[in-house]
């Protein structure tokens, strides 16, 4: 293991103190694990709480802002958090409207924001929840509860995000995210795995011809190992099958992001980009806004993920509006 | 030896904490293959954690072990784990009510509300490659041993061996349940890691408890 740290065991909270020190502006810490805005919640707001481990720069914390989350619960690296730090920041971003919670779907994380959410409203505060399930490598179309969440994340949190700043109800903000979730698809591969600082080891290793397809963003195996193709054929093999899955149709309008898994440089994000607008406008598919760039990572891991998002008016405005978080700005 | 006194599952956890320790990379090696490699550290931070608490309590009861075991697991460890281990012993604990020390019958009824709670918790039933699959065997062979008059270390003896048949029987099974339950059909021909720990925790606290006569 090559790495630039100290204690392995120390990797999630020297990362905190350090990400808390240089973005002062944007976040406070309310728990050693978690942070929230700043700035205090305007009164009415309904709170976006996302999360989930670690390892995925810049989710979730650097997402904390105007736009998007309110707070985030950290874990340990590709581990969900305890639920303690979940109450926590739920209790620092609750002004009365409630808390909206969304995070990937993965059973540690669902068992503990569970756990949290109980004991929320043992104090009188509201809590939904709201699962993103746009791998559609991770299980067949007629099993969507079962797909994980990965890089479709950045799309749902920014839309319930937006939402959440136009003062609208709780039950308004769960259903715009859930409206994101289902019109959002994804798929990635990867071409070399990652270490987890405290296990040491790869968890699993690639030859130099070969690429890991479907995987998720936890350096978890992919569905299929195959023969390492051009980025052309990567692009459109995963775009074909995201297009066939919605199923994204002629005349839709979509919105794309193209995601970096850690260890892919920009160029070769372009390339695939390059290659998935070509084959959206053969469909007749219209481009509204693009992506390009590490939105969700898997540590080290090399690799990319294509999602797109159908959007409609309202996501469409949602999308537009404004956001100004430490990783993510848009005017 | 007929019960479990409260310093003799103290030194038990404290054990376990150690054996946890001593296959962190070995879980981790078996969750790496069908999960995200977590398992190892997530479960040494956890005992780790028991360990501490453990450590700094007064003249603990047998409740106040197990309960602390479970706020521990559950505040310290986050990923999937705290919560069903948690759940598991802060259920044992409410079981062992004001025991001061545990005979079989005891015991039974305290690894019963262990399996119980994880079961609830994880939504999980045997066969879905998962704890369940090494917890549901090894608690009705302690069950059995109880009803058919055995003594404890005997009846030990059969919780370890059953734990150990339940852990190995995930082998050949396709993952149901949890982050692993994607990957389908690669699941098959790799044991469980949840499982694994859960046959070490089993095995070291009997081994433990019994001293030498194991």
């Amino acid at each position: 293991m090559k790495k630039l740290i100290n204690d392995p065991y120390k990797v999630v909270d020297e990362m905190l103190a350090g990400f808390v020190k240089a973005h002062p502006n944007y976040v406070r810490m309310v728990h050693p694990r978690g942070l929230v805005r700043k700035a205090p919640p305007k009164k009415g707001k309904v709170g976006l709480m996302i999360g989930g481990g670690s390892g995925h720069k810049p989710a979730f914390i650097g997402y904390i802002g105007e736009g998007v989350a309110d707070g985030v619960a950290v874990g340990n690296v590709f581990a969900s958090p305890p639920p303690e730090p979940a109450l926590e920041v739920t209790k620092a971003i609750d002004t009365g409207a409630g808390v909206l919670y969304s995070y990937g779907n993965y059973q540690g994380d669902i068992l503990n924001f569970n756990m949290a959410a109980e004991l929320a409203a043992m104090e009188g505060i509201r809590v939904e929840t709201v699962l993103v399930t746009d791998d559609i490598a991770s299980a067949p179309k007629d099993q969507m509860e079962k797909r994980r969440g990965i890089a479709g994340d950045f799309f749902v949190f920014k839309i319930a995000g937006a939402m959440a700043e136009t003062m609208a109800s709780l039950d308004e903000v769960k259903r715009v995210a859930e409206k994101a979730n289902f019109n959002t698809r994804t798929m990635g591969v990867a071409l070399s795995g990652c270490t987890v600082p405290a296990a040491g080891k790869p968890i699993f290793t690639l030859g130099e011809n070969e690429m890991e397809i479907g995987l998720g963003i936890h350096g978890e195996p992919g569905v299929r190992r195959g023969k390492l193709e051009t980025a052309d054929e990567v692009a459109t093999d995963i775009t074909e099958r995201i297009i066939a899955d919605l199923p994204f149709q002629s005349g839709d309008e979509v919105a794309v992001l193209v995601n970096g898994l850690g260890a892919t440089p920009y160029m070769e994000l372009y390339i695939v980009y390059r290659k998935v607008a070509e084959i959206l406008a053969d469909h007749g598919i219209s481009i509204y806004r693009s992506y390009v760039g590490e939105y969700v990572t898997s540590l080290e891991m090399a690799g990319c993920s294509v999602t797109l998002m159908r959007l409609d008016d309202e996501l469409k405005r949602l999308l537009d509006a404004p956001a100004d978080t430490p990783f993510f700005v848009q005017k | 030896m007929e019960k479990i006194t409260r310093d003799a599952l103290k030194k038990a956890l404290l054990d376990i904490t150690d054996e946890i320790e001593a296959n962190q990379d070995y879980l981790s090696e078996l969750d790496a293959a069908m999960g995200d490699g977590d398992h190892g550290v997530s479960m040494t931070l956890g005992w780790r954690a028991v360990a501490e608490k453990i450590k700094s309590l007064e003249d603990p009861t047998i409740a106040d072990l197990l309960k602390t075991t479970g706020m521990a697991l559950v505040s310290s460890v986050g990923a999937a784990m705290g919560p069903l281990y948690g759940t598991g012993f802060i259920r044992a604990a409410a079981a062992a009510g004001d025991a001061e020390s545990l005979n079989l019958s005891q015991l039974t009824k305290v690894f019963e509300a262990f399996r119980d709670g994880v079961m609830q918790r994880g939504n999980a039933q045997v066969g879905d490659k998962t704890m369940v699959d090494t917890i549901v065997p090894a608690v009705d062979a302690l069950k059995g041993a109880e009803e058919s008059g055995s003594d404890l270390i005997s009846a030990l003896r059969a919780f370890v061996v059953a734990a150990e048949e339940g852990m190995k029987s995930t082998i050949p099974l396709q993952s149901k349940v949890g982050r692993s339950s994607r990957l389908g059909e690669r699941t098959i021909g790799h044991q469980d890691a949840g499982a694994t720990s859960c046959y070490l925790i089993f095995k070291t606290f009997a081994r433990s408890v019994a001293g030498g006569s194991l």
